[in-house]
Parts: structure tokens; sequence; C-alpha cells
């Protein structure tokens, strides 16, 4: 019986070892270990062994028992990680086939760009102001310094809606201010984009419909060191961190001092080249300090209150921005432009 | 503005190259554009005598020309050009030289010949005939240079002789001699043989091209030698005998000169941008000013100074009425008598030139100027056309025509002023002169206009006639009436120079207004306060005094011509100028800190936007005006409310005429658009404005829609209908419903629905009406939404708040119905719902069957249902309960069975 134990165990092991597959091993555990298996068969003897030899041979089948269990364990588990690596290599793909496609729209560039200022503005205390685009010809004019007689006024230059040019399409987003400082409490920060429109010709660089984004603050105390140090650093989060700029007077009805700002050509550093047209410089704003008529006009004293204010156009700092050369571009809306950005 | 940097030299001498000049302008105010070297192409090319003219060799028409550029040798050159002699000077482009237009010349071999170079033309150098009208070129039609267009048939032998017939009187003839006898005259001394032997004639011509040996036709009659149309030749026929040759130099210059003094290529012109508020940067006397104070250079300013004495008085001879005072501040006059008509000086033509100015005659050149010089327009009329010695300055009447300087016959109104004489209109005033009053070449007697009127009359009448004019620029900008009577002295001092006519004694000047200065404290503090600086006052003082404002102390006077300073902050930008905006320092904003950020609606359409990009549609922008043609491409009937829209009364043209009411045609454009360019799936949306009218003041309501359209392969209702659903979704809008629209002809009938919240109407969504397709030349299968972005933001849910996970487990069954076509899906879920307990959770549409084993005219809908319950499992039992109400109700209600 001992000799009957030994040789299942051994019998057992190596077929355990050589089982291919979970299937075969089953059947050697069946054959083996099962309820008629030969094990039990063994086991079946004991009742002829005497009491002496029944608890050794009982330690002994035991043992066996055990060992076949682990053995059997063992090789179902090497099955098991076989079985798994095949699987892996069955269900291997083509890692440079395309993914599936996932359509995801696109914001107009427009859009992109003043977003972009919108949130440096913000950044800075601004609030974000909505107007009117269809606008009295007191706000976008006469509140702005502009009277009557100003060439900007003329038929030619601006869309009216009477004959008596007292509604019309507002020509420049400024009237914003007036709007502001009459609804408004001091002091006051705003940024107010938006759709203008001027009497151009559809070409490269012009359209009848753009945008410009304005801006104002009216405060004691306001200078145009001021104006200068916010514009600085507006130019310096749209260009990037050392953005040379530069102020030169220039006029506006609604501002006194007036100046524009360039900025510093980044093709050619200044130097001069097709970019900035070999002047170095590329012009990105006009602003100035508001017109103590303007304050006066809106009911602010300028003796108390002093304010700044800028207004730059916004197609073209996303025509530069994202190197467009035709204005047209920007409302064809072919959607082989717009998936670009 | 143009401006001639050797013309400003005389008023103020800077040491600067035009990059540095540019910039100190631009920087002190006065914007430079662009700077022009008006020799910037030229180079190596010098004054030359021609010593030698040999023929060439080896061909018919070129010469071989010894030139004298003072050098040890002369240059040899061969020139095609036939208008040159022995003795002229002439441009000479040396070895190595460069021509304007980049033309680069070396030395070669013409035909076998060396030239060192080449002999330059007027047009080789960037010049025409304005600049050097006696450089313009005659030709005789020289036979020996005779092509006949047919050679079998030639019009002139090849055989020719002197003395042979060519026509009539004409006959060939033989240059014996060709003696220069003035600028462009020759004397040639012809010979042609007659019957009875040579004979031989000379004669005066202006023929350049004619040399000893040559063959001319000779018109015996007339004593002249005949030109290529006394022939009735054509230029094929003489292919050298060309009004064109080389630039024969008639300059107080010598051999060797640098070519660019002579022709004023020397020059640079500096092009400044002048905003409107400094009219008197419109003059060289101005900018000087600017220039001056910019380099810290004395300006040198002249007083005019006229010797007059010119017979008869003035006063007997003119007079001036100005009725209409407010229109005409001033007006001032001068006469001239016994005036010469000629061409202007060199120089004075030069720096007409240079700031872009033709020259005509002595008299106009000097108005003009006077213009360019002092920045005051300056008219001269013809005296003899000034009937009854009288001007009057008075508004037109209505429908008075006047032909002007121009030729154009214009038709006028009483808001134009005229000038006029006692019985008609010789000007428009400020504007141009009339033809009827022109200086011409037997003009005798001159006035000269110095006036000031208006600016916005004339702006307003040169708008109406279409007519802006240099001198109506200015006037527009309102000039300074102070400089009317300097100018027309310095008119006056001119004609004396120029020796063009005896300068009448005394001046008329009538002035209707009272010159007022502007006087102004200055106060150091607030222009400080408002820079940001600490400008000290003597600084500003001094500042001020280099542009000629009156500094006493603390009081400033400000010069006549700088009606744009009145306040305190004008003053600042004076000093800012020129203490340099770039020297303000830089500052943060300090003061009370304000809370920025977006509105709720500018929030709204942020969120909007995103969602739509998420689900694959791209952003576009349109014009907000339209065609009110759009409104019948969309099928709108003619009686639509919505179609009255606000109207530009000036539009750019009637595509862009009205405001849009719906956004629905910029859309479909842009569709169609993409359509036309082959893009394949297309998918969009716009936030922009509808503009109704009703707002207040007059104004509009300028709502915003959110639009979406879309095409493509597979897109389908259901596709716009899921987007729209995930927006409404992003805003927790509750209660939503679809229902079926066929009212709004814009959309297919079958195909279109309408967005509810509750009873609130949000929009419409749906697949664009074929037949509006077609209009837009669209022939697939459009889908579009338009949505109320108010109505939308009004629906808006409140803000998320977590609802506790289920922690009971759910059951699902799945139901299929059999009913009428006609009973919609949206109808079986609200049965459904309405009858459902508190257990269903969830009603979710999965299949609609039609075909085998669905009778004809039904159709089988199969829905999963969600039972579950916050307090416990549910059981089988509970759920099919459920179920069975639910059906119950189905076949109730809409005649549904299981099927």
């Amino acid at each position: 019986m001992k000799q009957q134990l030994a040789k299942i165990r051994e019998e057992a092991l190596a077929a355990f070892q050589t089982a291919a597959s979970a299937a075969a091993l089953d059947e050697l555990r069946v054959k083996y270990l099962g309820k008629k298996g030969e094990l039990t068969a063994v086991l079946k003897q004991m009742g002829r062994l005497s009491a002496e030899e029944r608890p050794v041979m009982g330690q002994l089948a035991n043992d066996v028992r055990a060992a076949l269990e682990n053995a059997l364990e063992e090789s179902s588990k090497r099955l098991e990680a076989a079985a798994l690596e095949l699987r892996l290599k069955a269900e291997a793909v083509d890692v440079t086939i395309p993914g599936e496609s996932v359509s995801i729209g696109h914001q107009h560039p427009m859009n992109i760009a003043l977003d972009e200022l919108k949130d440096i503005f913000i950044g800075m205390g601004f609030t974000v102001m909505d107007g009117p685009e269809i606008e009295l010809a007191v706000y976008n004019f006469d509140r702005l310094n502009a009277e009557e007689g100003h060439p900007s006024r003329d038929w030619s230059d601006t869309f009216y809606f009477d004959t008596d040019s007292r509604v019309m399409l507002r020509s420049q987003t400024s009237p914003m201010q007036v709007r502001a400082m009459d609804t408004m409490p001091l002091p006051i920060r705003i940024v107010a984009p938006g759709r203008v429109y001027r009497k151009d010709e559809v070409d490269a660089t012009h359209s009848p419909m753009f945008h410009q984004v304005e801006g104002m603050v009216i405060d004691k105390g306001v200078t145009m060191a001021d104006l200068k140090g916010t514009l600085n650093a507006v130019a310096e989060k749209l260009f990037g961190e050392g953005t040379v700029t530069r102020f030169r007077p220039h006029h506006f009805p609604f501002t006194e001092p007036s100046c524009e700002m360039d900025i510093q050509c980044h093709k050619c550093g200044g130097a001069g080249c097709p970019t900035c047209k070999g002047e170095g410089w590329i012009e990105l704003l006009g602003a100035g300090m508001v017109h103590p008529r303007v304050l006066e006009m809106s009911g602010i004293d300028p003796e108390v209150y002093s304010g700044w204010a800028f207004g730059m156009g916004l197609e073209r700092t996303a025509l530069r921005r994202f190197k467009i050369d035709d204005l047209r571009l920007i409302f064809e809306n072919d959607v082989r432009f717009l998936e670009q950005f | 503005m143009k401006l001639s940097r050797k013309w400003l030299s005389e008023f103020v001498t800077v040491d600067a190259n035009d990059k540095q000049f540019a910039e100190a302008m631009t920087l002190s105010g006065s914007k430079v554009e662009v700077t022009e070297d008006l020799g910037a192409g030229i180079k190596n090319v010098v004054v030359g005598r021609i010593r030698k003219m040999e023929r060439h060799p080896d061909s018919d028409h070129m010469w071989v020309c010894r030139v004298d550029v003072a050098r040890n040798e002369p240059v040899q050159i061969v020139t095609g050009a036939w208008n040159i002699h022995e003795g002229d000077l002439v441009p000479v482009a040396l070895h190595k030289s460069t021509l304007p237009g980049g033309k680069k010349i070396e030395k070669g071999k013409l035909r076998g010949v060396l030239s060192d170079g080449m002999l330059c033309s007027l047009a080789e150098l960037g010049l025409d005939e304005r600049d050097f009208p006696y450089a313009s070129i005659t030709a005789a039609a020289l036979l020996n240079d005779y092509k006949p267009i047919d050679p079998a048939k030639p019009s002139i032998p090849a055989d020719i002789q002197p003395g042979h017939k060519i026509f009539g009187p004409v006959v060939a003839a033989r240059a014996a001699r060709v003696e220069n006898t003035g600028v462009n005259l020759w004397r040639v001394t012809l010979t042609y043989g007659e019957s009875d032997g040579p004979t031989a004639v000379s004669g005066v011509t202006e023929c350049q091209n004619i040399h000893e040996g040559d063959l001319v036709a000779y018109n015996t009659k007339t004593n002249t030698i005949c030109t290529l149309p006394d022939l009735h030749a054509e230029q094929r026929e003489f292919p050298h005998c060309i009004p064109d040759g080389i630039f024969i130099l008639h300059e107080p210059c010598q051999p060797g000169d640098d070519i660019k003094p002579v022709i004023n290529a020397d020059d640079h012109v500096v092009e400044f941008e002048i905003t409107p508020n400094r009219p008197d940067c419109l003059s060289v006397i101005g900018l000087a000013r600017e220039v001056s104070a910019t380099f810290n250079a004395p300006l040198t300013l002249h007083e005019p100074v006229v010797r007059g004495g010119g017979p008869g008085v003035l006063t007997e001879l003119l007079d001036v009425e100005t009725p209409d005072a407010a229109l005409c501040p001033r007006y001032t006059a001068r006469m001239v008598r016994n005036v010469k008509i000629a061409p202007s000086p060199k120089w004075m033509r030069e720096r007409l030139r240079s700031m872009g100015v033709r020259p005509i005659n002595n008299i106009v050149d000097i108005t003009n100027y006077v213009m360019l010089e002092y920045g005051q327009p300056m008219h001269a009329f013809d005296y003899r056309y000034v009937k009854g010695g009288k001007i009057i300055v008075r508004r037109a009447e209505n429908g008075e025509a006047l032909t002007t300087l121009d030729g154009s016959v214009r038709k006028l109104t009483e808001n134009m002023l005229v000038i006029a004489d006692d019985t008609r209109a010789v000007g428009l005033a400020g504007i141009m002169g009339g033809e009827n009053s022109e200086i011409v070449d037997d003009t005798v007697d001159v006035v000269f206009e110095s006036a000031n009127f208006d600016g916005t009359c004339i702006r307003k009448t040169a708008l109406a006639l279409g007519m802006r004019t240099e001198a109506s620029a200015k006037f527009e900008k309102g000039l300074d009436p102070l400089n009317t009577l300097p100018a027309v002295n310095r008119a006056c001092e001119l004609v004396e120079l120029l020796e063009a006519g005896e300068v009448l004694d005394g001046v008329i000047d009538i002035l209707n207004y009272v010159p007022q200065p502007t006087v102004l404290q200055l106060e150091p503090e607030k222009i400080n306060a408002l820079l940001g600086t600490g400008v000290p006052a003597d600084r500003m003082q001094k500042i001020l005094r280099s542009l000629d404002f009156g500094v006493d102390g603390e009081t400033i006077t400000v010069p006549s011509w700088r009606s744009d300073v009145q306040r305190m902050p004008d003053l600042a930008e004076e000093v800012a100028r020129f203490y340099g905006y770039n020297n303000i320092p830089v500052t943060l904003q300090r003061g009370e800190t304000t809370q920025g950020g977006y509105s709720p609606v500018q929030q709204a359409e942020r969120r909007l936007g995103s969602v739509c990009r998420a689900c694959g549609y791209s952003e576009i922008i349109t014009y907000s005006f339209i065609s009110p043609s759009c409104y019948d491409k969309i099928g709108w009937s003619p009686d639509e409310p919505l179609r009255t829209s606000f109207k530009i009364l000036n539009p750019l043209g009637e595509d862009t005429s009205i405001m849009r009411t719906t956004t629905l045609p910029s859309m479909l454009d842009i569709l169609s658009r993409n359509y036309s360019y082959r893009n394949k799936s297309v998918r969009l949306y716009e936030i922009g404005r509808i503009y109704l009218p009703g707002g207040p003041d007059g104004l509009a309501n300028e709502p915003r829609m959110l639009t979406l359209g879309a095409y493509g392969e597979g897109y389908t209702f259901f596709t716009m209908k899921g987007a729209v659903e995930a927006l409404l979704k992003e805003l927790r809008i509750d209660d939503v419903r679809f229902t079926a629209c066929q009212a709004d002809p814009s959309y297919h009938p079958g195909r279109c629905a309408g967005v509810y919240a509750g009873e609130k109407m949000l929009g419409v969504v749906g697949q664009i009406h074929p037949a509006v397709a077609a209009n837009y030349d669209v022939d697939c299968e459009l889908y579009c939404a338009e949505l109320s972005f108010e109505a939308l933001l009004e629906a808006q849910g409140p803000g998320a708040e977590y609802r506790a996970l289920p922690r009971f487990p759910a059951v699902s069954r799945d139901i299929a119905v059999v009913c009428a076509e006609e009973v919609t899906v949206g109808a079986l879920e609200a049965c459904i719902r309405r009858a459902g307990g508190k257990l269903l959770r969830e009603v979710v549409l999965f299949d609609i069957y039609r075909g085998q084993g669905v009778a004809e005219g039904s159709k089988s809908v199969a829905f999963s249902l969600t039972l579950r319950s916050d307090e416990r499992s549910i059981t089988a039992a509970e759920a099919d309960e459920e179920i069975k109400d639910i059906l119950a109700a189905l076949e109730k209600e809409l005649g549904a069975t299981l099927r």
C-alpha cells in the first residue's frame, strides 16, 4: 500500500506537470483525486490494515493528497498564465491605425483673441460691458466731443438710419464710455468689446463691419503714467513678457493728451522688415486721458476725477496673432479655415 | 503732407539722417509715414560733354561718342540715340552705375565697339517732360532711316538722291552743315540737286536728330524739314526717328558733376500723417516749427518784403464785399499788373514737384508755392474777367452753374460759397477757381486772393460736389485767419523776385471777426498730476516758448494757428510731446480695487459656446446687415411682421442694407458657401444679435440668437435635435417639449419642431425647406436650429445640487407596443410617465419597427423602463404590477397594445 501511494504520487505529479490544457488537468484531477479516483481506491483498502498501521498509512495518504492538490493548483496557475499569454497575443492591435475620430468644434479665431483680451482685463478688475450697436449719434459723436461738422459724421463714412443723422450704426465702441459714465457708479473700470461699422468697401484689410474693444478707467488721481502701466501690462500678457512698447502723440476728439501705442516688431526686433512695413513698430491701439469736456458732459467733475481710455481693433490683433493675411477670411467662415484654430 | 527736406532747411537746420529724423518727429507727434530719397536709385551718374561723335562702323543707326567726364581721358560710349550733338552736356551712367528701378549699367561691347557706360534719357533718370519741359524732342524724318512697310513697294526708292522729288514740293536733300543756334534750335544747310545743279538752302529747325550727311525730306515751298506727320509716315517706316533720346542738359553744371543735384535728386521727401487738429502742420513753416522744437534747433522765419509801386491805385481798381460775414471771416487781396506769364524758375518747379505739385506757370506756381510754404490756400484771378472790378463773396443761388478749372460744370446750392464779380461767379470759394477767370498765357493783371473761409461750409460743399482739393482739405480743418496777410505778401514778394509783374501798393483786407488770442494759466502741478510726471515749471515754459506760445510767467498766450489748444490738458499734451511720451513713468493703476468679471449673460454665452463646440459645431461670425431679398429667400410671406427692419439710408450696397431680424439667412449663406466649396460635413453655430425695431430712444432691441446649422452624410433631424437637447441640458432647463411645427415657412413642414420649456417657446429646430435650400443653391438636406438666447437664459434651471445615489437595485422591463402611425413617441412616452407610479424612474425609447408582423399603418415602439425604490429592493411582482398599469393606460388612451 505504501508503494501504491508512492506510485500514485509519482505518476500523478508527472502527469500534472505535462497536462497541456485545463480540461486535461481536470481529467487528471478526477483520475487521481476524484471520488472514484486512484487515491480514493487506495484509501478504501485502509480497512484491511491493522490498528497500528492505519494511522501511519492515513498520515501518508493525507500527505500524498496534499502534495497532489498543491501540484494541481500550481499546474492550473501555469496553464492559466499560458492561456492568458496566448489570448493577449491574439488580441494585439496595430496601434498605428488612426483612432476613432471625435469631432470637436472650433472657436472663431476672432473670439479666441477677444477672450484672451477679456480675461486679461477681468484679471485687472475690469467689468465686461455690452451695449447697443444701433446707437444715437449723440453718444457716438456729440458726447465724445466730435461735434457737428466732424468729418467722421459724414454720410460717406458712417451708416445712418434717418435723414436727421440721429440714429446710426456705431462707428466705434467709444459710446460705451458715455454709457458707462451715465449708468455706473464711480470708480469705473470697464472693457466693452463689440461690433462697429464704417463705410469701407471689403478688401484684404477693410470690412464695413469689424470689432473693437473699448476700455476706460475713471477714478480720482488717475494719470497718464497709469495708462502706460496698464497698457504695457496688457501688451506683455498678449505678446509675451519683455514686449517692448512705445507711445506716440496722436489725436482723438475725446481724449487729451492722446496717444497711439506701438509694439516693437517681433519679427525684426525693431530693425524694420516687411511685417512692420520697415518701421520697426506695429501700431496696436489708440488711447488717451479722457477729455475734460467728455467728463463734464457726463456730469463728472474733471477737477476731482480723471480717467484714461483706449480703443483697439480686434481683427488686426487676431490676424497678427494667427498670421492670417486676409481680413475677408474672418467673415467668410469656410470650415477649412475655422478648423485650424 | 509731404515735406522737402531741402525746403525745410531754409527755415531750420537739422543734423539727422532720414531714420533719426522720422523717429524724432514721430515721437513728438508728427508721424512720419515714409521718407523718399529722390536719388535713392541713382549711383555713379555724372554730367558729361560730348566731344566727338562718329557713326558706328558696323551699325546703320548707332553713334560712337567720346565724352568728357572730367577724367584724364574722355570715356567712349556707344548710343543709339540720334538727338545728341558734339558739345552737348548729357547725363552719363558710368561703368558700374545704377539707375532708378534698379537698372545696373556696366561696360560692354555694342557690335564690337567698347561702350564704357550709357548716356541717359529723362525716363532713365526717373524724370519726365514736366520736370524739364525743354527736354521734349522733335524728330525729322531721315530718309537714310527709311524702311518700307512692303519691301516690294517702297514709297521712297532706296537709291533716292538729293534733288529727287518725293511728292509735291517735297524733295530729298542732304544736310551739309548743322549748327546749334539755341536751346533746341539748329540752322541746317541743305543741298539738293535740281536739274541744273546742286542748290543750297539753309533754315532753322527744332528737329534734334539731324547730323551732317543725313538725307532729309525738304519742303521747298515752306522751307521746312519734314517730320513724320508731314510725310504722313508711320513710326515703323522710320524706326529711329523717334521723339525720344538723350536728356540734353541746359543747367549750370560741368562735366564730372554728380547728376543728382542737377536734377534735384539729392532731396529727401518726408511724408507725414497730420492729425485733423493740426492744420498748421499742413505747411512747410508749420512743420519747420515742430522740427525746431523737436531738435531744439533755431527757427529762422522770413518776413515778406514787397517793394510795390505798380501802376494805379488798388482801391480804385478793386472792391471787395463779403455779405455773408460768418462764412468768410477774412478776405485779403492784392493786385499785380503787367504780368508776364512764363514758366517759373527751376528751383521753384523743383520744390513744387518734390511736394507733389505740378508746375504750370509762374503766377499759378506762386500761389501753390505759398500754399505749401504758409499753409494758406491762395487763388489768382485774371483781373479782366472780374467784371466791374468788384469781388463779392456770397452764397451761390440755388441752381447757379459754374464751370470750374477742371472743366466740369457744377450745379450749386445756396449752402455753397462763391467768389463772384458783379454779374457771375468766378470761383468756388476755398475749393477751386472758375474757368472763366483762369490765368492764361496772355493774362496781364492778376488779383491774388488770400482768404479765410468757414471750414464746415467748405467741407460740405466739397463733399456735395465730390471735389476735395488741396485747398478745401486745408480750409475744412479751420485755418488761422491771421495767416492771410503774410501769405499774400509772400506771393507778391515772389512775383517781384521772379520779375513776373508789378505789384500794386496796398492790400485789401476785410476782417469780419475780432482776433482774440486764447490766454491760459500755466498750472504745472495740475499738468504733472494728469501726466503722472514731475516736469519742472521752467521746463514747461521752455517747451511752450519753443512752439511760439507767448509765455509771461504763468500766463500763456496761445498762438493764433493753434486753435486746438484751449485748456489745461491741451497744454499738458504740448509739454508731454516734447518732454517725451516715453519719459512719462509707468505705474500700475492705484485706487479702490474693483471686482471685474462677466455678467451672467456673458457667462451663459461662454457656456453655450463651449457646449456647441463639444458637440462638434464650429463658431462663425456673420454680418449684421443683410439684403431685403433674404426674407423672400427664406420663404417669409410678404406680410411677415418681422420683415420690418432697421434700414440703412446710405448702405454700401443693397446686399448690406438692412439690419437682420433673423439670423437664419446669415447661417444659410455660410452653409451654402461651404457647400459650394465642397466641404463635406459642416456643423456651425453663431451667437449673434438680431435687430428689432421698438427699442428705447428710437433704437433697436438687440436680442441674441443662438443659431446652429449643419449638413453632411448621416446628418438627420435627430442629430440636430440631439445638439439642441445637449444645450438645454447644460442649462438644466426643465419640462422641455418638442412639438411638431408645420407653420414655419423656412422649414420642412414634416421635419420641424418648436422647442418649448413649459409653455415658453425657446426656438425652432428642423430641416430647412428644400425650396429654401434651393434658393441658396444647396440640393442636400440642411438642418438649422434658432434659439432665443434670452428665452434660454430665462428658462435656465437652478444650479446643480447633489442627489443621493441609488442604494437599492433597479428592475428593468422592456415593453413593445403596437399603435397607429399617428400616435407619436412623445405621446406614448408621456402616457407611460403618467401611468407609471413613483417607482418608474426612466423611460428610454430603443426601437421603432414597421413591417412583417405589424399591420400596415401601425408601428411597434419599444421602450426600456427602469423601476426603482429609494427605500427598499422591489420585487418582480411589484414591477409586473406597475407594467400592467402602464400597458392598460397605453391601450386605453392611445390604443397601443402589447406586441
